[in-house]
């Protein structure tokens, strides 16, 4: 557990009676893909929510680079070095995609407080940005507005903003989510480069996607981990069997 | 369509245009009136930054004109009176140097903002409008009963007050002054726009979550633009003020906050010249329709309604074509 990147100790929490997270302890070590999987309702929400900042916990911690990083807001955690993707594309949809790769260069290099310097002659911002909407395919549509993106290429421009940051660990919340077969299958050979740049927290539904890229897998059933282990464990495992792939796979 | 480049430097020259025509046809209130029209402008560019980069529709921000305004009443009072203003150990002498009273007026503005946005800043939406406007009508009322600057009734000061150089009692000079102070004010407003501040303001209005997982408070952001925003509205009343050389409570009155945003929705949200064009047509619409009957309000309000249903971006967005941030 010591040369954890990201990793949660007996994270709790519930809502009224009901048990959203019980007691999880999860851990991403460097260069994997540790994928947590789970039929609707399991609680990944929840738990991403606790991991990223956006809910606190009722008992547990949440250690970045065994730095405990429980009472930090969000955005300390961003600063602290988590780089997270939404299920939901969180975009500033008026904004060109470049604009959108900026802000993630702004928040990464501290720049915000400059209120009065310009964004265009920041060369440091520029590359930056540039730099992760290459890796991602995006350069050629740089000038777009986001709201004019295809679903796909605000699936790739999540990722890019993420990349700005140049995180210690990324937390990816569903990144194949209305994908088409094509998109899902390029975003997995992109993610599958990525783990040696820094692991990779990943929430899917995918299950190809999952199957091809984890090195290991957490399932996750009414908020209890009741399996982590390789590809082949899991699914070999009959309480995963029983709990969820029976019945969606 | 025209570019909105040429569109801003068209508005300014019209702007600058009109009084200089005034001065050679010997109408001097027509420069007031292009001088009421730039000070509106200047109060509702403050409001701008706030409403049409960050998204936060301040119903409260005559409270800002109006500290403003006292600032240089307060001041003006006590010069004329040849009296001192004593708060406990403090005493602080009148003065009629606009400079002096503008630095008063734009810190005493900021900081209020600072205190209304750090507490209002924490709700949003229908929330947010009806904390402002609570502090907006704090504001009034507490004007309404100070009987020391005149309360209800208002203060008048007799003598425009002075800037180094100008004789600010010429109409066409005080002019040059509020032209020259809303030319600074929209040029800070198109840097601080391009700028990575600018930038992560705007997208905290479109995506609070974004901006919270690159690393950076999008309250915080806010509150900042919320100070600057309050600060150069209150730069306004105090130019306002000396404009009309009187003060009054009416000034914090939350039809004037009211009058702020229609004029920038009128204009524009979120375009430099929005406020510039919203005010311009304000003035004008309140001189020749309140020459012609005292219910031009009703005319303005068909004008609002025309812009809120069939061109969003305001006058600006139907003349570039480009539609405007959506608040």
């Amino acid at each position: 557990m010591s040369d954890a990147v990201l990793a949660t100790f007996g994270l709790n929490k519930a809502f009224g009676a009901l048990k959203a997270t019980d007691d999880v302890s999860i851990d991403l070590k460097p260069g994997e893909i540790h994928a947590v999987i789970g039929p609707n309702g399991a609680g990944k929400s929840t738990l991403i929510a606790q991991i990223s900042g956006a809910l606190a916990p009722d008992s547990g911690r949440v250690t970045l680079l065994g730095q405990d990083i429980t009472g930090l807001s969000t955005a300390e955690r961003a600063q602290a070095g988590l780089g997270r993707t939404f299920q939901v594309s969180a975009l500033a949809m008026e904004d060109t995609v470049l604009e959108n790769a900026l802000l993630g260069a702004t928040g990464a290099l501290s720049r915000a407080g400059r209120l009065f310097a310009s964004l265009g002659r920041d060369t440091e911002l520029q590359e930056r940005a540039a730099a992760a909407l290459q890796r991602v395919g995006l350069s050629d549509v740089a000038g777009t507005r986001c709201a004019d993106l295809s679903h796909g290429q605000r699936r790739q421009l999540e990722v890019a903003v993420a990349l700005t940051l140049r995180p210690k660990a990324f937390l990816m919340d569903e990144p194949m989510a209305g994908l088409g077969a094509d998109g899902s299958k390029r975003m997995t050979g992109f993610l599958d480069g990525l783990r040696s740049e820094a692991p990779i927290l990943l929430v899917e539904h995918d299950m190809d996607a999952v199957f091809s890229l984890a090195d290991r897998i957490s399932v996750l059933v009414y908020g209890k981990v009741i399996a982590t282990g390789s590809v082949d464990d899991i699914r070999r495992s009959p309480e995963v069997r029983d709990a969820y792939l029976g019945e969606s796979a | 369509m025209i570019a909105e480049r040429w569109l801003n430097m068209g508005v300014l020259l019209a702007f600058l245009a009109i009084p200089l025509w005034a001065l050679a046809v010997d109408e001097p209130f027509t420069i007031t009136l292009a001088t009421r029209a730039a000070i509106l402008a200047l109060a509702a560019v403050g409001l701008n930054i706030a409403l049409g980069i960050g998204g936060l529709v301040s119903l409260g921000h005559a409270a800002f004109f109006g500290l403003g305004g006292y600032a240089m009443g307060i001041l003006g009072f006590h010069a004329q009176s040849f009296t001192a203003l004593e708060l406990g150990p403090l005493t602080i002498e009148g003065t009629k140097s606009m400079p002096v009273i503008w630095a008063v007026a734009v810190v005493v503005s900021a900081l209020a903002a600072w205190v209304i946005g750090l507490l209002s800043l924490r709700t949003t939406g229908v929330y947010f409008i009806m904390i402002t406007l609570a502090f907006g009508q704090m504001f009034f009322y507490f004007a309404i009963s100070w009987g020391a600057y005149g309360g209800e009734d208002g203060l008048s000061i007799y003598v425009r007050n002075g800037f180094p150089g100008l004789n600010t009692l010429v109409p066409i000079q005080f002019f040059g002054l509020v032209f020259g102070i809303l030319c600074l004010a929209l040029a800070l407003q198109a840097r601080l726009r391009l700028s990575p501040f600018g930038l992560a303001l705007n997208a905290a209005r479109q995506s609070p979550a974004r901006v919270e997982a690159i690393g950076l408070n999008p309250m915080r952001l806010k509150l900042v633009a919320f100070v600057l925003s309050g600060a150069i509205t209150g730069l306004a009343g105090a130019l306002f003020a000396d404009l009309n050389r009187f003060v009054s409570p009416t000034m914090f009155s939350w039809q004037l906050s009211g009058e702020l945003i229609i004029l920038i929705i009128i204009g524009g949200v979120g375009r430099l010249m929005g406020p510039v064009i919203g005010a311009a047509l304000f003035v004008a619409l309140e001189h020749w329709l309140g020459g012609l009957t005292d219910f031009w309000h009703v005319w303005l309000g068909v004008v609002l309604l025309g812009i809120v249903l069939f061109a969003r971006g305001g006058v600006v967005g139907l003349l570039t074509g480009k539609a405007g941030p959506h608040v």
